[in-house]
């Protein structure tokens, strides 16, 4: 009997829309049940909804920026795009590697989320490292190869 | 393409991202419970249970570090080698750790009329403590009171049994039997009990050796009636769980009472006065008559003269550090050299490549081992000496002044030697006292030429 299946048009978008409503569904609850919404915010707890982030979050509740900084005050650039890109690229990679399990461990930094700190340490000490940069011919110095513990160990 | 293709192809991707969504949900779902730290008393632990194995069902991830600790690793300075050796019935080992007498046999000299000089190998892993105890020449060819058990055993409950509930009492009476009666007693090799609390898992000093010591060592800096189980601090107590045997001591008496000879301070000069003034020795040396003293792997005096003990770093902090099993924070319990552990021993605080870092520990490392060198041909120089003399027929009031120094010499230079960091735990203070031992040395050798 099957040879003569033919499916009807109605029959066709039932499917579709079970199929439909099942990944709408399913990725919806995903989002609720995975505290999506939190990453829209600037709670320092959402970047801690992995474990995987737990003893930076511990580091920073102890370290002498937690009055003054959260996570995205340091590694988030400061203009609203190019925060939201960042946000948006990180959330992705960090999301693959811990769902993959494929990250080194203890975890690194990359280069390109070390500048934004770096950056963001300008942010609000420019005054004091104008100073301290000079003109710079000897290349940027690293606020935090002598600050490292300044926001978290 | 047909409509009703099309919408089939829709659908079909569909139904593959809510497949997608799924497995993501349950992946989700999976790191959330991880990190929900989960702990399964499986079984019920008292402070009675020495069995490791035991303790191990319900801390498996710290078990399975604790029995890597089998691992036999070359460094470039310690470390053991696996040698295969013919077991016979009375060492029925098949595996040793390499001879330190056959890589320098100056210390056959140095330990000349000790047991030390007729067997003495690299140290293995905490696993084999209580095994290459048993098989030891020093302990088969000489006889050995039941003290040497407090290291190398899990003595916490039969020192208990032994003394009827009172530790104290226990440790006491197990020192004094012959090693071959006290070695009944016990089982395993330094186990679980023996530094965490069985009902909190809280770290906690169980070997009487170290209640002691501490308390006279605290006594000399002005802190009376110092108890460690109530007064250190957690950070304390991740070097003093460790400070319990690796330490200098002597035995003491006929009794052969365990002590740590922490009585004016913890320094080399200090420990030796101590010896001094309770004329203490360990042996008399065969060549020259000299009162001989053995230094014992004092790690944890070393230790507390460097950078890292004055930065409030613990034993523990390189030699266990913390790392991540799922979601669970836990110390390694694969207790080990921090060399073979860079990333998670070093790198926490020292941000710099691998390399570069244990080139700067090896680089120490060299230049102590330099500098122990020529301690040990400057005391090969005193002992030949002092020999000569003793051949010639000097008096013992003649050499006296000599054999002073050769046992100066001698002490200040295992201090170094038999400690197990080649100088790492406080380089300057090791290169201090290799620079003394070889003083100590030169002058023994003045002292017997200005003899008329």
């Amino acid at each position: 009997m099957w040879a003569n299946f033919k499916p009807s048009f109605n029959f066709v978008s039932a499917v579709l829309a079970v199929a439909a409503g099942l990944a709408v569904g399913l990725g919806g609850y995903t989002f609720i049940y995975a505290k999506g919404a939190s990453y829209l915010t600037n709670d320092p707890a959402a970047c801690m909804n992995c474990h995987v982030m737990r003893e930076q979050y511990d580091g920073w509740i102890k370290s002498s920026h937690r009055a003054v900084a959260g996570c995205n005050d340091c590694h988030t650039p400061h203009s609203f795009v190019p925060k939201y890109v960042t946000k948006a690229s990180n959330g992705f990679w960090h999301s693959f590697a811990f769902t993959t399990g494929y990250f080194h461990e203890p975890i690194r930094i990359k280069k390109h989320n070390q500048e934004v700190t770096e950056n963001a340490c300008r942010g609000c000490h420019e005054d004091i490292v104008q100073a301290i940069e000079g003109d710079q011919s000897m290349g940027r110095i690293s606020c935090i190869a002598c600050h490292a513990t300044v926001g978290h160990l | 393409m047909t409509k009703i293709g099309t919408r089939l192809l829709i659908a079909l991707l569909a139904a593959m991202a809510a497949m997608g969504g799924a497995a993501l949900l349950v992946n989700i779902m999976e790191k959330k419970q991880e990190a929900r730290n989960p702990f399964y008393r499986v079984v019920e632990l008292d402070d009675n249970t020495s069995d490791p194995a035991k303790w191990g069902k319900n801390f498996p991830m710290q078990y399975d570090g604790y029995k890597k600790t089998v691992d036999q690793i070359r460094t470039r300075f310690g470390g053991s080698e696996a040698v295969p050796r013919t077991p016979t019935n009375a060492d029925p080992r098949s595996i040793v750790a390499q001879s330190r007498l056959e890589e320098d046999p100056r210390l056959k000299t140095m330990w000349a009329g000790y047991a030390f000089s007729r067997d003495f190998r690299e140290e293995r892993g905490h696993a084999y403590m209580l095994l290459d105890q048993i098989y030891t020449e020093r302990q088969t060819a000489v006889k050995q009171p039941g003290t040497c058990l407090h290291c190398h055993a899990s003595v916490y409950v039969p020192y208990k049994k032994a003394g009827n509930g009172d530790l104290m009492a226990g440790f006491q009476k197990v020192n004094h039997l012959p090693y071959s009666e006290a070695r009944k007693l016990v089982e395993h090799s330094v186990a679980c009990i023996d530094c965490h609390d069985p009902e909190t898992m809280a770290l906690r000093v169980t070997r009487p050796g170290f209640i002691e010591g501490i308390r006279v060592l605290k006594a000399s800096q002005g802190i009376e009636n110092y108890d460690v189980n109530k007064m250190a601090t957690r950070q304390e107590m991740r070097s003093y769980v460790c400070g319990q045997c690796h330490v200098e001591y002597y035995f003491k008496g006929p009794e052969k009472l365990l002590v740590y000879p922490w009585h004016k301070g913890i320094k080399v000069d200090e420990i030796l006065a101590y010896y001094d003034e309770t004329k203490f020795r360990d042996w008399v040396h065969a060549e020259t008559g000299a009162d001989t003293l053995k230094a014992q792997h004092p790690e944890f005096e070393l230790w507390n003269q460097g950078i890292h003990a004055r930065s409030g770093v613990a034993c523990a902090d390189c030699h266990m550090p913390y790392m991540r099993e799922g979601a669970l924070k836990i110390s390694d319990h694969h207790v080990r050299s921090p060399v073979l552990n860079i990333n998670r021993a070093c790198q926490t605080c020292h941000r710099w490549p691998e390399g570069e870092l244990k080139d700067r520990v090896e680089t120490i490392q060299s230049r102590v081992f330099y500098m122990r060198n020529l301690a040990m041909d400057a005391l090969m120089d005193l002992i030949q000496d002092i020999k000569k003399a003793k051949d010639l027929g000097r008096t013992d009031e003649q050499l006296a002044l000599s054999r002073n120094f050769q046992r100066k010499a001698q002490f200040f230079l295992d201090f170094v030697e038999a400690e197990n960091s080649t100088g790492f735990h406080a380089p300057q203070e090791a290169q201090r006292i290799l620079g003394e031992s070889i003083d100590f040395s030169r002058k023994g050798q003045n002292s017997l030429r200005e003899l008329k």
